[in-house]
């Protein structure tokens, strides 16, 4: 085969890191021609992944399109790519999410060509840790995608960036150290990194007592390092408490690859590392994972019901949303594989991808508002929709697909979920029930205080309808949102194999 | 007879430098000019000596031998093996670095640029000895001109205290690890200095166990390890640039070498006994450190103190004695010594145009010096241990190492990396983002071609080097390998 075909994951991984370099020869006064370069610069990987999706066998055992490369011979980890089906779905996420928000940072003024350069960096980041099969390699990818991360909320951020930014970062490699710790003692162990390999390995691995903790109590120790790690990115209640500021002072496209693509790398590596690496101490502990989950999903609406910053609002929406995630894997990871488990599985990975459409959308429009009115207070909005017809009707819709109304995206994947953890925990689920209505009340609260009420006369004049591009943005996302919501098996078919094998 | 490559390398800047005080002291262009073409061309060479090891053979290399004092034992006797090409590589790298940024040097640069050169023949010829004699001889030549260079070209306030306290210290140690040379000389009842034969002189358990820590702890000061660290911030504070690049990028790793040379790999079941101690001590070195560094107003405090911490990895890499973790110390004695001449460049180009090092009366330089900026990051980057660049690939294979030998200091030290990134991102967003400061708004201009040239050569490594670590790895691992014969653990 040729060059291309062989390597198509790599093209796909390196190529916005590649364009960005290229970015960086470009004179940053041309700034017309770097928005259009990185805009793209991140279709290419789309189209290839595309590409990769018409090829991938959904019925194929294992991981696809692999590429194993020697690379860190001496302590014997490997460049090694693939995908399965939860990767594809992820992979398709980013590549997606990536230049619709470039597109919607076309209004960004300062400094766009160190932002393009980021943004394209961050691609390259997020990529490498759904693609990566080997765990060094995926903890390079899971680390540096902070970096660029970091920096756009630190330079193109609200009024309390430098607080928010430091917080994201300290926040996350804190939580990272126990992950690097472990990463280390089961290459130290096995003598190897390679993930298949590991998931063959390590479960059943027994080794010496260390500290003098007989090794189960050192595996469970290794397992809570991974889930702190992962359980922050989620983020799962109450380890929640860097998203709200990182969210909220990220400038709109930054929150939107935040809450779309960045919040899903923790889930990821639950159903990638966690489940399949520590059956047996996730077993033990998924009680406590799905009360986290559910205090997630409650407390996050009912937080996301008090606020008065839109932004925040949406912000707090999303740890209720990743709360079905984990609610989904924490009953998996209870019963292992059983047909109600694949029903919660396959709903918590559509459920990132849908929550990973419904929060960009959402922060898309929050910050199409903040651009006219310079204010995230919902009490300084008032009566929009008479004023903005287009964007109230495109609002309305996003919300209600975030909401989980019956006939969008949110709709199915929360339904699944909530389908297949029921016979498992069923109290736990009920509470999480009840929390969905939370989330009707206070998306329902937001859209009356914005669209609905009498106009605010500061308002009414000077702010201007959603324009062409702005439209262009949130279209795509509109059109999977209804298709998911009335067709979803064309995705589901990818997930489930990937899911039934995952134990 | 074949080309003396590696004499070649060592001599270039001795001579370079003799040259250099012959020339008239009015000649400046051609000053410098000659201190570059030399430093180049002994990079030039490195690199040649770099990409011509032969890794499959592994040993000693590029050996020269003349007898010098036959009577007492001594020769000239050179040689490079995997551990110490990437030395002498760093070696030259900083040296030209260190040309390049004190270009601006007004003050006597006759004198300036030579003693640079002295230093650097200084270096490379302790990276090179397999004479325990000629390793003495080379260290002490760095002696007088550290000295020098900081009491005449340092920051007028500290630089007498600083140059003081530095030789003092190091001199000291030098000093005590001499007499566990000599005694290691007496005991091996060969009449020899050959390296390579008191490997295999073979000392008895007692004596290893009683010299080791003398000989090592000797080095070790140079090394920066707590508690004989307190030199190295005030004399790299107080040193000028081009000297602190050397001091922190090369000289506190010619100590770790050495105490690795003399102290690990010709006593070696000292070093197993006293490994403990080693890993206590370089923990505290980590984590201290780094906290230290946190509280610095002083933007070149800052990056005295990160030094004392990740020297402390170094140290804990040699204690464990073991193949992940003495790969890793190598590896972090270049990346750090790339990454701190990175540090020192940029905190010189800042000082140069502020003239003030406090932290709170910088601010909003990016702008006004992109370029420097971008290479504090990256440097930040590789200091906080981050992935894809060259720290991560060297601190990770130590951490391995100490969680095979005493897993508690891999757990207690990686916490450093979380304060190593606190501390970098303030410094980072106090000095180079926010409001510049309306007196350093007129004055601050950008950094100069030659500038940025050093920062894309540094730059450029660190990066290279954290993607792809088989440029350098495979020569170490020939290092690695034989040490491990020594210490028993291959």
């Amino acid at each position: 085969m040729n060059f291309f075909a062989d390597h198509i994951l790599s093209i796909i991984l390196f190529f916005p890191a590649l364009a960005g370099l290229i970015i960086l020869f470009v004179p940053a006064k041309q700034v017309k021609a770097i928005r259009w370069i990185a805009l793209a610069a991140s279709l290419v990987p789309l189209i290839l992944s595309l590409l990769v999706w018409i090829q991938f066998k959904p019925l194929g055992r294992g991981f696809q399109f692999q590429e194993r490369l020697v690379w860190y011979e001496a302590i014997k980890a490997t460049y090694h790519l693939g995908i399965d089906g939860i990767s594809l779905v992820m992979l398709l996420l980013t590549t997606l999410l990536t230049p619709i928000a470039i597109l919607a940072s076309f209004s960004v003024q300062e400094k766009v060509k160190a932002y393009m350069i980021l943004f394209l960096f961050l691609e390259t980041g997020m990529l490498g840790v759904f693609l990566a099969l080997d765990l060094l390699l995926f903890f390079v990818f899971w680390e540096i995608g902070l970096v660029p991360m970091y920096f756009l909320i630190n330079l193109w951020g609200g009024e309390r960036r430098n607080y928010a930014s430091l917080k994201f970062m300290i926040y996350t490699m804190a939580g990272s150290l126990g992950l690097l710790l472990a990463i280390q003692l089961m290459g130290v162990l096995t003598g190897t990194f390679d993930i298949p390999e590991l998931i063959q390995k390590w479960p059943a691995f027994q080794g010496a007592s260390i500290l003098g903790l007989p090794f189960s109590v050192i595996k469970q120790v290794a397992f809570w390092a991974f889930v702190v790690a992962f359980a922050i990115k989620v983020p799962v209640w109450p380890f929640h408490t860097w998203l709200p500021d990182a969210h909220t002072e990220a400038p709109t496209a930054g929150s939107m690859i935040l809450a779309g693509v960045l919040l899903k790398l923790g889930a990821f590596g639950f159903l990638r590392l966690v489940l399949p690496l520590f059956p047996v101490e996730s077993q033990m502990y998924a009680g406590g994972l799905v009360f986290l989950a559910v205090m997630a999903i409650v407390l996050g609406a009912l937080g996301a019901f008090g606020q008065t910053d839109f932004k925040r609002l949406v912000a707090y929406s999303s740890i209720n949303h990743m709360g079905f995630v984990v609610l989904g894997i924490g009953a998996a990871a209870w019963v292992g594989l059983t047909k109600d488990s694949v029903i919660a599985l396959n709903g918590a990975v559509l459920q990132m991808f849908t929550h990973g459409l419904s929060s960009a959308g959402m922060f898309f429009l929050v910050g199409v508002i903040y651009d006219r009115t310079h204010t995230r207070n919902l009490h300084d909005y008032g009566g929009l929709w008479s004023l903005l017809p287009k964007y109230g009707t495109i609002l309305v819709f996003t919300s209600m697909a975030s909401l989980g109304l019956p006939g969008l995206s949110g709709f199915v994947s929360e339904f699944m979920v909530v389908r297949g953890a029921w016979p498992i925990f069923t109290i736990a689920t009920a509470v999480s029930m009840v929390g969905l209505f939370f989330t009707g009340a206070y998306v329902l609260k937001a859209l009356y205080i914005v669209l609905h009420g009498p106009i605010n006369k500061h308002l009414e004049g000077h702010v201007t309808e959603i324009n062409t591009r702005e439209i262009i943005v949130i279209a795509p996302l509109m059109v999977l949102m209804l298709l998911i919501g009335v067709w979803p098996a064309w995705i589901l078919e990818i997930i489930n194999r990937a899911v039934m094998t995952l134990f | 007879m074949q080309f003396p490559l590696l004499s070649v390398i060592i001599f270039i800047p001795l001579v370079a430098g003799v040259a250099l005080l012959l020339m008239p002291h009015d000649r400046k262009a051609l000053i410098k000019v000659t201190a570059l073409c030399a430093s180049c061309l002994t990079l030039l060479l490195t690199v040649i000596l770099y990409v011509s090891y032969n890794t499959q053979a592994g040993g000693y290399q590029f050996i020269e031998r003349i007898d010098w004092l036959p009577s007492l034992g001594i020769s000239y006797f050179v040689g490079v093996d995997g551990f110490s090409v990437p030395m002498v590589l760093l070696g030259s790298l900083v040296l030209v670095c260190g040309v390049l940024v004190s270009w601006g040097v007004e003050d006597r640069p006759r004198e300036f640029f030579s003693f640079m050169m002295f230093l650097g023949t200084s270096v490379l010829g302790v990276f090179s000895s397999l004479d325990l004699f000629l390793l003495f001889f080379f260290y002490e030549l760095a002696v007088f001109p550290k000295y020098l260079m900081i009491a005449m070209w340092g920051y007028p306030k500290t630089r007498d205290y600083g140059a003081m306290k530095l030789t003092l210290y190091l001199f000291i140690g030098s000093v005590i690890s001499l007499v566990g040379a000599l005694a290691m000389y007496f005991a091996s009842g060969q009449n020899t200095f050959d390296m390579l034969a008191l490997e295999k002189a073979g000392f008895s358990l007692e004596f290893q166990r009683l010299w080791f820590p003398v000989v090592f702890v000797g080095f070790a000061v140079l090394a920066g390890m707590f508690p004989f660290h307190s030199w190295a911030p005030d004399g790299h504070v107080a040193a000028p640039t081009a000297i602190s690049m050397l001091l922190a990028g090369v000289e506190m790793k010619v100590g770790a070498f050495a105490a690795l040379r003399v102290a690990i790999m010709l006593l070696p079941e000292g070093a197993k006994a006293w490994a403990p101690l080693i890993f206590g001590l370089a923990t505290i070195n980590v984590v201290y450190g780094a906290l230290i560094a946190m509280i610095q107003t002083d933007f070149k405090y800052v990056i005295g103190f990160s030094s004392v911490s990740h020297m402390g990895l170094v140290l804990i890499g040699f204690a464990t004695l073991n193949r992940e973790g003495l790969l890793g110390a190598g590896l972090q004695m270049f990346s750090h010594g790339v990454m701190t001449a990175m540090f020192f460049a940029v905190v010189g180009m800042v000082y140069d145009r502020a003239h003030t090092r406090d932290i709170a009366q910088l601010g909003g330089l990016f702008r006004k010096m992109p370029w420097a900026g971008v290479g504090f990051i990256i440097g930040g980057l590789v200091s906080m241990g981050m992935p894809g660049f060259s720290g991560f690939i060297a601190e990770f294979p130590i951490f391995m190492g100490a969680w095979k030998a005493a897993p508690v200091v891999a757990i207690i030290a990686i916490v450093g990396i979380v304060i190593t990134a606190g501390y970098i991102l303030l410094v980072v967003r106090r000095v180079f983002f926010g409001a510049i400061p309306p007196a350093l708004e007129k004055q601050v201009g950008d950094v100069t071609i030659k500038d940025k040239v050093v920062i894309a050569v540094l730059g450029v490594i660190m990066i290279a080097l954290g993607w792809l670590p088989a440029l350098m790895v495979p020569i170490l691992k020939t290092g690695v390998d034989h040490i491990l014969r020594l210490v028993g653990g291959a």
